[in-house]
């Protein structure tokens, strides 16, 4: 019988196994997209020389495996590269270090931080609410609560998030100006205040995430209240709330916390929308942005990021399951 | 007259099915006093788990109390509200489930699940729960009484299980306990220690019980009274003994009439003959768990060898050897003296033909959406070619073979069969390949006694007609003694004694053995106290295999 620790290791390694797959994926596909950099600064008009050269100067003219090397290489020394867009090109040929550029990882880092600033205060919010709401439908089945949290926890997951933001800015933000509709953080702010600017986008994305998980929690729930040692409960007399509580829950948590991670990697990867309506300054946003122009290096390391977080919290899905699971916490 | 504690009258319960109201429980009266062991039997879907539960007023979901009166104690438990009989259960009538592994949560350790009604009815402080769990853990002779709730339950032994489970109930100091068939899922050999630790404990502290079971013999170990019960309604009640001596009903009569089927033993296979089936030296494990450690076994044409042995003992693993399902490590399979490839991706069809197998689970052995003709056809056309006309007169003559009319049946699901009537389409569909020998893999143990008998007489008749050899793998010694005619005993992956069937049930036996044997309860109230008289208490269950296991590790080289 494998230990907790030996099976968490091998998550961890085939975890890092499927990062590098994936960083092979992320590349070969960044670099099937139609077009280049050069050809999208320069645009219409542009000799083929001028392409040619920025295409050498940036190294575009190397075969792909070599590429690929290179930028797996630094990558694994920290080096994310530097963004075409911020390349000063006349100095810039041969060198990677290049004095007074932007590297990729400074122009990640503030925006990164302000996505996981968001998807920490969502979580904070949808987590527990999504999870008492669906140990109360399900303490409540059938009943008129249990029909009406699901009625609106299905309309609001059935509704484009563009919409809900629309008319979470409208009730919030115009008809009763108690929130600020634009959520334009900077360096510098106090956290009172980057909370404030922030509740907006967060409850929008509250909406999203969390019928799918009080869907999950009441699902799983329900599913373990006809086992027999909810039935012996019940023989015991032991009343519904605790029934539920200490019998059901701590059996149904793996579904639950595999939906929670599951959500939470979306809330770092897939806010996208929700940031451009709030003007909120997120990786979502650069990402897009720089497909736009094929900056290359930063597309890059944003889907590397992408990849992280969900492997990352699929790692720790599985290695909260385990642990919740007494037959591997107290083997034989 | 003792004080009476329940009054049932003309209870009537419903189930739903098809969006209709059956009745499951037709007006049944019931009354127990203070410290009586009511005894409740009968066959699945007698109704006697609802009667048990509804005597705690809680009826599952999908089932009504339709009528009549439960009074527990002067309370009326059927239009009481929830929170009055919560109020009552786990504090003063308790329920001990049939199986235990599944009753208790995986997510807990024993003791908090054992203590969690005294404490949450407020009766008793954690601690004096826990004194008194600790206590009852010692009095039902439980390993390590002061540790042993501190261990989840997937650490414990199924009988320990059970034992703990039995605790959980008396934990509040109930006045009454329903015991709904405690030991059917046990042992033998663990299902007399778990009995004989209920019935002292219920005899010490006085409570009343009723003891729900379908086995004859283990209700007359433990009750006062016996009431028998036929679809729901009562067909008689008396107390142990005069039940015993002289039943009444005809119903009655079948019931204990069912083990005396037995067929007579052949006379023993000639010197030289060569076995159909031949295991040399098979040695198989799970992973690196040895399961079967060198074991040989020979099957005969037109014979009967029965493998007993208990959970875990590795008669199905014998099984799946056989049929290649399982590659071993180490020996090898003689079909008619000749070496079969050890994984049956590499027999040939006709290997495979001859070989056949019938299931424990009739229920999930056949496909559900598949008609009753088309499993049975199956094999007949995969094995014999036959197709159209010829098949389906093939599949008519096989059904005509297992005594069901093919007109009516044909075109059925498996879900509208009993299940006897299913595990006979599992013989039909083992007999369309035409084989010569048939693995029979406890295919009587889910089943009623009557409906077992059914089976077992259509087996022996069938070995009669065609020949056939089985190796029938069971845990039960009474179908052994009714169908084999040779016997082989398994503990722990070796085969520890083997013969004719006379020669096993005839002593000297093997310690093994006749541990086995002494451990069936037999019909006669006096049966329990006294195999526990002649061998004391630590000569029996879990106990007496730790000693023989001590002593054969030990080993006297002398002998």
């Amino acid at each position: 019988m494998a230990s907790i620790g030996n099976i968490i290791l091998r998550r961890l390694a085939l975890g890092i196994l499927t990062l590098f797959i994936v960083s092979i994926v992320i590349f070969l596909a960044v670099n099937a997209l139609p077009g280049d950099f050069a050809q999208a600064i320069l645009g219409q008009g542009a000799t083929p020389e001028a392409v040619e050269a920025i295409r050498r100067d940036l190294g575009l003219d190397q075969p792909l495996a070599t590429r690929y090397v290179q930028w797996l290489w630094r990558m694994l020394h920290g080096d994310l590269g530097i963004s075409f867009a911020q390349a000063n090109f006349a100095s810039y040929v041969g060198s990677a270090s290049d004095a007074g550029a932007v590297t990729v990882a400074e122009q990640l880092a503030p925006r990164f931080r302000n996505t996981l600033f968001l998807a920490g205060v969502t979580a904070v919010i949808a987590v527990p609410l999504s999870v008492g709401l669906g140990i109360l439908a399900a303490l409540y089945r059938g009943s008129v609560f249990d029909r009406g949290v699901n009625i609106f926890s299905l309309v609001s997951i059935s509704s484009p998030e563009f919409f809900l933001a629309y008319v979470l800015i409208l009730f919030l933000a115009v008809l009763d100006p108690v929130l600020p509709s634009l959520s334009n953080i900077y360096e510098g702010m106090s956290f009172g205040e980057r909370l404030f600017k922030t509740l907006l986008p967060a409850l929008t994305l509250t909406l999203v995430v969390t019928a799918h998980m009080m869907r999950m929690t009441r699902a799983a729930i329900i599913n373990l209240l006809a086992s027999p040692y909810i039935e012996m409960a019940r023989l015991k007399g032991i009343g519904p709330l605790r029934v539920i509580l200490w019998h059901a829950l701590p059996n149904a948590l793996a579904p639950i916390i595999n939906v929670i991670t599951i959500n939470l990697a979306y809330l770092v990867t897939g806010v996208v929308v929700v940031e451009v309506v709030f003007v909120y300054p997120g990786i979502g946003q650069l990402f897009v942005d720089s497909v736009k122009i094929r900056d290359i290096p930063v597309v890059q390391a944003c889907c590397l990021i992408f990849a992280a977080a969900y492997i990352l919290m699929n790692l720790a899905a599985d290695i909260l399951s385990i642990l919740s699971n007494p037959r591997l916490r107290h083997p034989k | 007259m003792k004080e009476r504690l329940l009054k049932i009258r003309d209870l009537r319960i419903e189930g739903l099915s098809d969006e209709q109201w059956w009745p499951i429980v037709r007006g049944v009266d019931l009354d127990l006093s203070r410290g009586e062991v009511l005894g409740l039997i009968g066959e699945s879907g007698a109704g006697k788990s609802t009667l048990g539960l509804a005597a705690m007023g809680y009826t599952r979901d999908g089932c009504r109390i339709s009528g009549g009166l439960v009074e527990f104690d002067g309370i009326d438990m059927v239009h009481a509200p929830a929170h009055v009989k919560r109020d009552l259960l786990g504090r003063r009538i308790a329920y001990v489930a049939q199986s235990a592994a599944a009753s208790f949560n995986p997510a807990h350790r024993l003791l908090g699940q054992c203590t969690e009604s005294p404490v949450q009815h407020g009766v008793m402080s954690r601690s004096e729960a826990e004194e008194r769990a600790i206590a009852l853990y010692e009095r039902l002779r439980l390993p390590d009484p002061q540790q042993i709730g501190f261990r989840y339950p997937h650490q414990v032994s199924g009988g320990q299980l059970q034992r703990a489970m039995t605790a959980m109930a008396m934990v509040a100091k109930p006045d009454l306990i329903i015991f709904d068939e405690p030991t059917t899922a046990l042992d033998v050999t663990t299902q007399i220690e778990v009995l004989a630790a209920i019935r002292d404990i219920v005899q010490q502290s006085g409570t009343a019980a009723i003891y729900i079971t379908h086995d004859l013999a283990v209700v007359a170990q433990m009750a006062d009274r016996i009431k028998v019960l036929l679809r729901g309604e009562e067909v008689e009640e008396a107390d142990t003994r005069s039940m015993l001596a002289s039943p009444r009903e005809d119903y009655t009569k079948s019931l204990w009439a069912v083990r005396s089927f037995q067929r007579p033993a052949k006379p023993a296979v000639a010197q030289g003959v060569s076995p159909l089936i031949r295991l040399e030296k098979v040695t198989a494990t799970y992973g690196q768990v040895p399961v079967l450690k060198d074991i040989s076994l020979d099957i005969h044409s037109g014979r009967t060898v029965a493998v007993v042995g208990e959970s875990g003992s590795g008669k199905s693993t014998a099984a799946r050897v056989i049929t290649g399902l399982l590659t071993p490590r180490a020996g090898r399979v003689l079909l008619d003296g000749v070496p079969l490839p050890a994984s049956y991706r590499d027999r040939g069809k006709d290997h495979l033909r001859q070989i056949q197998m019938i299931y424990q689970m009739a229920d999930t052995a056949l496909n559900p959406r598949c008609t009753i003709g088309d499993i049975i056809g199956r094999p007949v056309e995969f094995y014999m070619g036959l197709t159209g006309r010829e098949k389906r007169r093939r599949v008519e003559e096989l059904m005509v073979q297992i005594e069901m009319e093919p007109g009516e049946y044909m075109n059925r699901l498996p879900g509208e069969l009993s299940g006897g009537q299913k595990q006979r389409i599992g013989i039909a569909r083992a007999l369309a390949a035409e084989p010569r020998f048939i693995i029979c893999d406890e295919v009587t143990s889910a089943l009623d006694q009557l409906v077992a008998e059914g089976i077992l007489r259509l087996l022996a008749r069938l070995q009669d007609e065609l020949g056939l050899a089985y190796m029938f793998i069971t845990h039960d010694l009474a179908t052994v003694r009714a169908i084999a005619d040779e016997v082989v005993v398994m503990k722990e992956g070796r085969v520890v004694e083997a013969g004719p069937k006379d020669r096993m049930f005839h002593p000297p036996h093997h310690p093994y053995t006749e541990l086995l044997l002494s451990s069936v309860p037999e019909m006669e109230p006096d049966w329990l106290t006294r195999v526990l008289e002649a061998r004391g208490p630590s000569e029996i269950g879990e106990a007496a295999i730790a000693k023989m296991n001590n002593s054969e590790s030990s080993g006297s080289p002398d002998a």
